[in-house]
Parts: structure tokens; sequence; C-alpha cells
């Protein structure tokens, strides 16, 4: 726009329709017609910049280095090594064993997420009745710290537990959680269950914009519930579907928390680790934050992969 | 509730999509009652875990039973909350939460609230920019950032084991930005434009005007922003290594994995650790469950 070597003609310039006027102070002219923007936005703009734009840059460039702590004050040589920390994560059999483990744990997390969800929103918004107790209800385990739910379903998949206390001679043996063709399943199910009044919620709103019309011409077309919802919902809410697979993607990437407590820190033999407790179990407890670094490039890559897929083939044209 | 909500965005289309929608879908009866029937089981299996963990928190001797699910008069004590209490300190654990949570609640209202009206009312060069930023930071996981995050804050600033260390990544909720902004843009331009005539700063016409009118917003920002830190486990996890400084969260999830192999009723211990961890969040949300809604949430995570 108008730039500081302007020059004064600008002003006199018949300009169509617009009258001639002051130029703006200089403040003004830089930054805008409210300078203060920038006083009342610093906070937060400081805050991005120092905790996301900073370590992000500092997380690819530590992975080329083999990079270690040392005492503060003492002055190390951390040598540049290229790329061995990403040869080492592609050729480490525990690395390639987590990303099976997260893979297994999409696979089932994901579709599960989408259906249930969708099947309860839905169901939810056309009743009008308990509407209130019922989505509270549904959005509980999703409010409540995992640490303390992890607790009461250890104790409900516990060997002697009441879930195979129910199922009595069908019980899996060994357990739940120390079953390694198990582990990962139940952990699966139990995040789909903690984390799915999220999703009924974006679902929830993205059935505010179905537009009716669409029901009404099914229905007078002598469309059923079903097929109204397969031929309308399904179609409508699509930009939330999107939303929905990638979030539960991330969050399946990000997990830690639950094989940490609930499978004893990735076991029983390494089949629910996954590689966020892999980058805690190098980059913290073996002090290899560069090859822990280099996990954590390699993962957050595959997610953008899986994401931008998704958008291709979940997305539609729009 | 969400009809309230949504009706206060957009009054008239909200409330007659609704009843028009009922109308054309209408249910026969068989499906009402399968529906019922669906929603139900769903409620059962959301809600049972919450039940189950007060009974087994309350139980003397572990009582894996289908019968043990009911309470048993004659089972009943509070002696696991005393166990766990001298574990873990449930209060010292209770009050570093309370700071974690309140510090970066404060943070966020603060700063939440001016950067929320710097995205909508003020026109500046570099609002854009910022805008698409805090749309940007929500995207970015956390487990790349954990490990530089870790090296700069325990290492190279030495803030381990310290409040001020816990609260900075959580500092600024990106999502409370957006919540805020998206009520902001809702305000009647004319309003600005009167005080400012009237010779108002654009502090004064934050607090005075602005603020007074997303009172709503403040609840959601709050309610949305308390269930982050006081649930975090990995963050805190990572930078306290001194039991006095540690979450709730971290010492009963420390306990789980170590210490709980070793006492007589591991479980009845760990439930009463869950109940006093989960109960702040839980009566919140039932309490101020009509501002955590589709409309505001969904909003501020599709920006």
């Amino acid at each position: 726009m108008s730039t500081i070597s302007a020059p004064p003609a600008a002003g006199t310039t018949p300009a169509a329709g617009t009258p001639p006027r002051h130029r703006p102070p200089l403040v003004q002219r830089l930054l805008g017609r409210n300078p203060i923007g920038w006083l009342f936005g610093a906070p937060y703009l400081i805050f991005v910049i120092a905790i996301f734009a900073y370590p992000l840059c500092y997380a690819v460039y530590m992975s080329f280095f083999d990079y270690f702590f040392a005492a503060p004050g003492a002055n190390v040589t951390q040598p540049f090594v290229g790329f061995a920390n990403y040869v080492q994560v592609f050729t480490d059999p525990a690395v390639q064993q987590s990303f099976l483990n997260v893979g297994i744990f999409l696979i089932i997390n994901v579709p599960l997420t989408v259906v249930l969800s969708l099947v309860l929103a839905s169901g939810l918004n056309s009743i009008t009745r308990f509407r209130t107790f019922l989505r509270v209800s549904y959005y509980v385990p999703y409010v409540t710290a995992s640490v303390a739910i992890i607790g009461v379903w250890l104790f409900l998949f516990s060997g002697t537990g009441l879930v195979n206390q129910i199922l009595g001679p069908l019980a899996p043996n060994p357990s739940w959680f120390v079953n390694p063709l198990l582990a990962m399943p139940t952990i699966a199910i139990y995040v789909t269950w903690k984390q799915l009044g999220l999703y009924i919620l974006l679902y929830l709103a993205a059935l505010q914009n179905v537009p009716r019309e669409l029901y009404e011409s099914a229905s007078t077309d002598g469309a059923g519930r079903v097929r109204q919802f397969f031929s309308v919902t399904v179609p409508g809410v699509r930009p939330a579907t999107v939303l929905v697979l990638l979030i539960s993607t991330i969050t399946g990437a990000n997990l830690f928390t639950e094989p940490y407590l609930l499978t004893g820190g990735g076991g029983p033999e390494g089949k629910s680790t996954t590689p966020v407790l892999l980058i805690y179990q190098q980059g913290i407890q073996q002090g290899h934050p560069g090859y822990a670094a280099a996990i954590g490039v390699v993962l957050v890559i595959l997610v953008l992969i899986i994401g931008w897929l998704q958008n291709r083939f979940a997305g539609g044209r729009d | 509730m969400t009809t309230l909500k949504t009706a206060r965005v957009s009054p008239t289309p909200g409330k007659r999509r609704r009843r028009d929608l009922g109308a054309a879908t209408r249910l026969s009866r068989g499906q009402t009652i399968l529906q019922g029937i669906v929603l139900t089981i769903g409620a059962l299996a959301f809600l049972f875990p919450f039940y189950y963990m007060l009974v087994g928190s309350l139980q003397a001797a572990p009582d894996t039973t289908v019968a043990g699910a009911f309470p048993n008069p004659g089972n009943l004590t509070l002696h696991n909350y005393a166990a766990i209490d001298s574990r873990i300190n449930l209060w010292s654990g209770l009050a570093n939460s309370g700071i974690f949570t309140g510090g970066v609640l404060l943070c966020t209202i603060v700063f939440g609230v001016l950067a929320g009206y710097a995205l909508s009312i003020l026109r500046w060069r570099g609002r854009g920019v910022t805008f698409a930023l805090a749309l940007l930071v929500q995207t970015i996981p956390f487990q790349l950032l954990m490990i530089p995050l870790y090296v700069l804050i325990a290492r190279n600033y030495g803030l381990a084991d310290n409040y001020l260390g816990m609260i900075l990544p959580f500092a600024i909720n990106s999502a409370a930005v957006l919540i805020f902004r998206q009520y902001f843009l809702q305000l009647p331009r004319e309003l600005f434009d009167a005080a400012r005539i009237d010779g108002a700063g654009e502090f004064t016409l934050l607090w005075r005007v602005a603020l007074p009118l997303v009172r709503p917003a403040l609840v959601t920002v709050v309610l949305l922003t308390f269930i982050g830190p006081w649930n975090e486990f990995l963050w805190p996890f990572l930078i306290t290594k001194e039991a006095s400084m540690q979450p709730l969260a971290v010492s009963l999830a420390n306990y789980i994995s170590t210490v709980a192999a070793s006492t007589t009723n591991p479980y009845g211990a760990i439930l009463a650790g869950a109940v006093v961890l989960a109960a702040p969040v839980v009566v919140l949300f039932i309490l101020f469950q009509r501002y955590f809604t589709s409309t505001d949430i969904g909003s501020s995570v599709k920006g």
C-alpha cells in the first residue's frame, strides 16, 4: 500500500471517487490502523515463537547431531553426524516394532472412532428427552484425566478382574494387558472410549449444518431413516469426518500415557511400545536426544503423509 | 442446551431447522425404542467405569466378582484414601496440580483475551499471520516438541522441578485465543466506534465494553483450559523429579507404575487416588456443562 517513498502527489491525484485525504502518520502506515494491536498480540506471538517455532527448528537441528547432555556451563562439542540418526531410526528393530504397534492401534481406533461417534451423535441429535444427561455421560471420559481412568481399567481388565469374571471360560489367557496379541488392541479400545466424547461433540456441531431440505427431499423420495443416514448425513458431515480422522490419527501417534501405565511401559515383549515411549526412553532416560528428535521428525512426517492421504480420499473435492 | 447456543448465533434458521428436521425424519415407534436402547447402552458404557471407580475405592478387600460391582455395607471403608494419602501425599499433589492449572488459566485468560481482541477488533499489520499461527500451532504434535522443550526448559534454563517450567509450554491455550476472537467478532462494530468517538482507549474498550459482553466465553475458556493442565501427565512427568513438586496426575501415575505392587490392596488405593484426581474436573464439568457446547468448541477447532 502506501509506502514511505510514495510521492506526495498520491494525495493530490484525482483518484476515482475517493476524496483527497491526509496521509496517515508513519506508525499507522507501518503497523496498520491500530498499532496497539501489536502490543495486545505480542505476548501470544512471543509465546508461539518461544514454545512452538523455535523448538520445532531446534528439534530438526538436533536430529543431525550426536547431541548429549552436559553439566551446565561445560563447553562440549556435540559432533555433526549427518543422517546417522535417521539411518539408525530406519534400521532399529525396536523403532520398527513401535511404528507397527501404532499402525495396529490406528487400524482399530480410527474406523471405530468415526463410526461410533457419528452414530451416537446422530442419535443424540434427534432425541428430545434426556439429551443433557446423555451428552454429559458421553463427554465425561474425555474431560477426565487418563491417569485416573487407567486405574479403573487396570482393575476391570486384570487377570481376576470384573471383565474376566463375566467372560468366565472365555477370558483370554494371559489376560488383556499382559497378552502380546491383545495388549495393543485393548489400548486402542480404551483410547476410543476415552476420546469419543470430543468426536461426538464435533459431529454434533457438523450435524447442525446439514441442510434440512436434503432430509425433506430424501423423505419425499421415499428414503427411510437408514437410507437418509447414508445418503444425507454421511456426505453432509464430510468436513467433520476429515477433522475426526485427522485428530484421531494425531492423538494415536502421540500415544504415551496409556502404554506407559496400562502395559507397564510398552510390554509385553515390546508389543505395545509406541514411538513417543521410545522418544522418552532414548531422549531422556538414556540421554540420546539427537536420536529421539530424529524419531520424532520421522513420526511427524508419517503423520503428515497419512493426514494428507485422508484429506485426499475422504475430503472429496471441497 | 445446544439449541440455545446455536440460537444465539443464528436465531431463526437454527430453531426452524431443528423443528423441521424432526418432522422430516419422524421415526417409527420401533425405531425410537431401538434408538433409545442404543443411546442408553452407550451412556451406561461411558458411566460404568466411573461408578466402579467409586465403588472400588471404598472396598476394604478388592471384590472383582459381579456382586462386587454393588456396594456391600460389610466391605465399605475409607481406609484406601488414607492409604494413598500416606504414600503420595494427596494434599501436596492437589496443591501442585492447582498451582500448575491456575498459572495456565491466568496466562490464558489475560494474554488470550488480549490476543483475541487484537485478532478480532483491531486492524494491524501481521494480524492475518498471527491468526494463521494460532490455527497452525494446534496441529503441531507435542511429541516433536517434547525433546527440544525438555532440553531448553530443564537443561538450558534450569527450570526443572519448578512451577514456571511446568506452566510455560501450556501458558497460552491457542483454542482459547480463537474462542475469544470468535466471541469478539460477534459484537456489533458500532459499539466500538461509538466508544472510540467518546475518546475511550483500547484498554478501556476491552475492559469496559468488550469483556462484560463475552462472559460466557470466559466460562467456556476456563472449563476447556482447566482440563488440559489438570489432566496432563507427560510434560509434568518429564520435568518434575522431586515428589514434593509433582502434580497429582504424576504422583498417582508413579504410584501405579512403581509402588502399587508392594501394597496389600493396590487397586483400592489407586482407585481412591483416581477419585480424588477425577472429582474436581467431573464436578466442574457437570456444573458448567451447558458452556461446553459444540458450537463454541467446534469453531475453535475448525477456526
